[in-house]
C-alpha cells in the first residue's frame, strides 16, 4: 500500500460519498472541511490532555518523595519534545524524503500553512501529531522514575523524540516502508506504545534498578490520582483514536466507540483475574486494566467491528496481567509497568488487529476473514519498531551518561528526586521553613559528577 | 525495663523495622516528627520563594525492652539508620518506672514479653 494513512483510512472507511478524502496523485485537489476541521481541533485539546493525565497516573504510583519529579516528567515532555517536534521532528516524520527517514523540507514549520491536508488545515494535522510524540516520550519515564536524575531525563527524551520517534512515524504514517508492507496501525500500537515500551525496557535496564527494589516494600501514595489519570486517559483516548481518523467520519465514530467498548472488556476479565488470584478487586487493577484496554485497542479501532473490539479487549487483558506479575519477580525494575502495559498491550493488540480486521468495518481483511498472512506482517512491524527503538534508545543513553550522569545518587534516592532535583516537596507543611532574603545567595547541592564509563545493570 | 526513644531518618524507618524484627522487638509505636540534627538545610524555591527548612521530617520511635533486650535493640536501630551523615538521629534510653499491659493486666517485664498471637 503506497498510500498515506489519510486516504488509506478513506479508501477503508469505503465511502463513496466522500471522494475528497482521497488524495493522491489523481484525486481533485484537497480542500479544507469545516465539520472535520472542528472535530479535529476538539481531537488536539482531547488527546493534548492525555500527557498531564498521565502525570496524574505515574504520579500516584510513586511514593511521596518522587511524586512531583515523576509528574514533572510528564509535563516536561510538553516542552522540550513538543518544541523538538516543531523545530525538526515533524519534517522527520511527515517530510516525503524516503522510506526509512523524512527530510528537512519542512524544518521550522517552514511551508506549513492552513492549507488542506487531507481534509483539514495543514498546521492542525502538524499539531494532532505533536500531541503524539509528546505522550509518547513521557510514557517512557515510568519505567525509569524515583531514581532517573531530571536532566538526562531531558535530554533523553528529546533526542529520542527525533531520532527514534521521528523515523518511525514515518515507516507508519509518512508513507515508509511499513505502511508499504499493509501493517494495520490505526493510532499507534507501534509507533506509540511498542516503541515507547521498547525505549522504556532498555532504560530501564541501563539506569538499573531502584535500590530499594524488591528489597523493601515500595507502595502507591496516592491511589485516587491514578484512578482520576486513568479516567483522563480514557477522556482523551476518544481524540486519540476517534481523531486518527482525521476527520468527523463513520470511521472517528467506530473507531471511538471501539475505544469505549475494549477497556470495558479488558475491566471486567481484569476484575475476575484480580478475584480469582487474590479475593479482592483492586483499585490500582482496575487503572491498570482500562489503560492496557485502550493501549490494545489502539491499533485496531478503526479496523475492527464493535464485537470484535469487546473480545480483543477481554483478550488483551491476559498477557498484560501475567507479565505484571512475572516483573515484580525479575530484577527488571520497570517500576510503571510499561512494558507489560504499552509493550505487551501494544504487541497483543497489534496481533489481534491482524486477527479481527473485519471487511466490514474498515476495509480491511483479517485472519478469521480470510487474510492469514496479515498476523505475520503485524508481527514484523512490531518486532522492526521494537528493535530499532530498543537499539538506538540503549546508544543514546550510553551517549548521554558521558555528558552527564543517568543516574541518582545513593543519596538523593533516599532523600528523594523531588529535594534532589527539584527543591520542592510534593506535601510540605512548611513549618520549620525560614524565608531566604532575595539577596541571599543560597547554597544549592552540587550535581553528581559523571563516572567515566556508565554502569551497565 | 528501660523506653527506648529514637529518633531517625523517615527513609530508614524500613531499613530500622527489618533489623528490629529480625531481632525478635516486634511492639514498637512510631510518631512522624520533625526536627533539627545539626544537619545541612535544605534550599526548597517555591515561585521566587526561597525558603531553608530548617525542621527535616523524622520518625521517632518508641519501644519498651526487658533488659536482655536493651543492647539487642540499640544495635538494630543502629544498623538500620546509619547513613554516615549528620542527621542520623539519636538513640535515647529511658528507665522506665512500671508498665501494664492493657488486655490481660500483666506488669512490668511480662507487660513488655511478646506473646504469639
Amino acid at each position: 500500500m503506497r498510500v498515506s494513512r489519510l486516504s488509506r483510512l478513506a479508501l477503508a472507511a469505503g465511502l463513496a460519498i466522500l471522494p475528497r478524502l482521497a488524495f493522491g496523485q489523481d484525486a481533485p485537489p484537497a480542500e479544507v472541511v469545516p465539520a472535520d476541521t472542528a472535530f479535529m481541533l476538539v481531537a488536539l485539546a482531547l488527546v493534548m490532555l492525555m500527557t498531564p493525565a498521565l502525570a496524574f497516573f505515574y504520579g500516584g504510583l510513586v511514593r511521596a518523595k518522587n511524586a512531583l519529579n515523576t509528574m514533572t516528567m510528564s509535563f516536561a515532555s510538553l516542552g522540550v519534545v513538543l518544541v523538538a517536534w516543531a523545530v525538526l521532528g515533524y519534517t522527520l516524520a511527515f517530510g516525503p524524503g524516503n522510506a526509512v527517514v523524512g527530510d528537512f523540507s519542512m524544518a521550522l514549520l517552514r511551508g506549513i500553512g492552513l492549507e488542506a491536508k487531507g481534509t483539514i488545515p495543514h498546521l492542525l494535522f502538524f499539531g494532532y501529531q505533536g500531541t503524539f510524540v509528546v505522550i509518547t516520550a513521557a510514557l517512557i519515564s515510568g519505567a525509569v522514575v524515583e531514581r532517573m536524575r531530571f536532566p538526562a531525563y531531558l535530554l533523553f527524551i528529546t533526542l529520542w523524540s527525533l531520532v527514534v520517534y521521528a523515523p518511525v512515524a514515518h515507516w507508519v504514517w509518512g508513507g515508509g516502508w511499513l505502511s508499504g508492507l499493509g501493517a494495520l496501525d490505526f493510532a499507534g500500537g507501534a509507533v506509540v506504545h511498542v516503541n515507547a515500551a521498547a525505549a522504556a525496557l532498555v532504560a530501564a535496564l541501563v539506569v538499573g534498578p531502584r535500590r530499594d527494589y524488591g528489597r523493601r516494600a515500595m507502595l502507591p501514595h496516592h491511589v485516587p490520582f491514578v484512578l482520576l489519570g486513568a479516567g483522563l486517559l480514557w477522556f482523551g483516548w476518544f481524540g486519540f483514536n476517534g481523531g486518527s481518523a482525521l476527520g468527523a467520519s463513520g470511521l472517528a465514530a467506530q473507531a471511538s466507540v471501539n475505544t469505549f467498548l475494549a477497556p470495558a472488556a479488558t475491566l471486567v476479565v481484569w476484575m475476575l483475574l484480580d478475584l480469582k488470584r487474590t479475593g479482592t478487586v483492586t483499585a490500582v487493577g482496575v487503572a491498570t486494566g482500562l489503560v492496557v484496554g485502550l493501549v490494545a485497542v489502539t491499533p485496531a479501532a478503526g479496523f475492527v467491528s464493535p464485537m470484535g473490539a469487546l473480545a480483543l479487549g477481554a483478550v488483551a487483558a491476559f498477557p498484560s496481567y501475567f507479565a505484571i506479575l512475572l516483573r515484580t519477580r525479575t530484577r527488571l525494575d520497570d517500576s510503571l509497568d510499561v512494558v507489560a502495559a504499552h509493550g505487551v498491550g501494544g504487541v497483543v493488540g497489534a496481533l489481534l488487529t491482524g486477527v479481527l480486521a473485519d471487511p466490514a468495518w474498515g476495509g480491511q481483511a483479517g485472519l478469521l476473514t480470510g487474510d492469514a498472512a496479515r498476523v505475520g506482517v503485524q508481527a514484523l512491524s512490531v518486532a522492526a519498531v521494537a528493535l530499532y527503538s530498543g537499539l538506538v534508545s540503549f546508544g543514546l543513553l550510553k551517549l548521554i551518561g558521558f555528558v552527564t550522569p543517568l543516574r541518582a545518587t545513593d543519596k538523593m534516592e533516599r532523600v528523594g528526586i523531588d529535594l534532589a532535583d527539584h527543591g520542592e516537596e510534593a506535601y510540605t507543611h512548611g513549618e520549620g521553613a525560614v524565608l531566604v532574603h532575595p539577596d541571599e545567595t543560597p547554597v544549592f547541592a552540587a550535581a553528581p559528577v559523571p563516572a567515566a564509563s556508565p554502569s551497565l545493570a | 525495663m528501660k523506653l527506648i526513644k529514637a529518633i531517625i531518618r523517615p527513609e530508614q524507618l524500613g531499613d530500622v523495622l527489618a533489623h528490629l524484627y529480625r531481632a525478635d522487638i516486634q511492639g514498637l509505636t512510631i510518631t512522624r516528627c520533625d526536627g533539627h540534627g545539626g544537619e545541612h538545610d535544605e534550599v526548597e524555591t517555591y515561585r521566587g520563594t526561597t525558603v531553608k527548612v530548617g525542621l527535616q521530617e523524622k520518625v521517632m520511635l518508641d519501644i519498651g525492652v526487658s533488659e536482655s533486650f536493651v543492647e539487642a535493640c540499640i544495635e538494630a536501630i543502629v544498623a538500620g539508620a546509619r547513613t554516615g551523615e549528620v542527621g542520623d538521629g539519636k538513640i535515647f534510653v529511658l528507665p522506665v518506672e512500671r508498665v501494664v499491659r492493657i488486655r490481660t493486666g500483666e506488669t512490668d517485664t511480662a507487660a513488655v514479653t511478646p506473646v504469639a498471637a
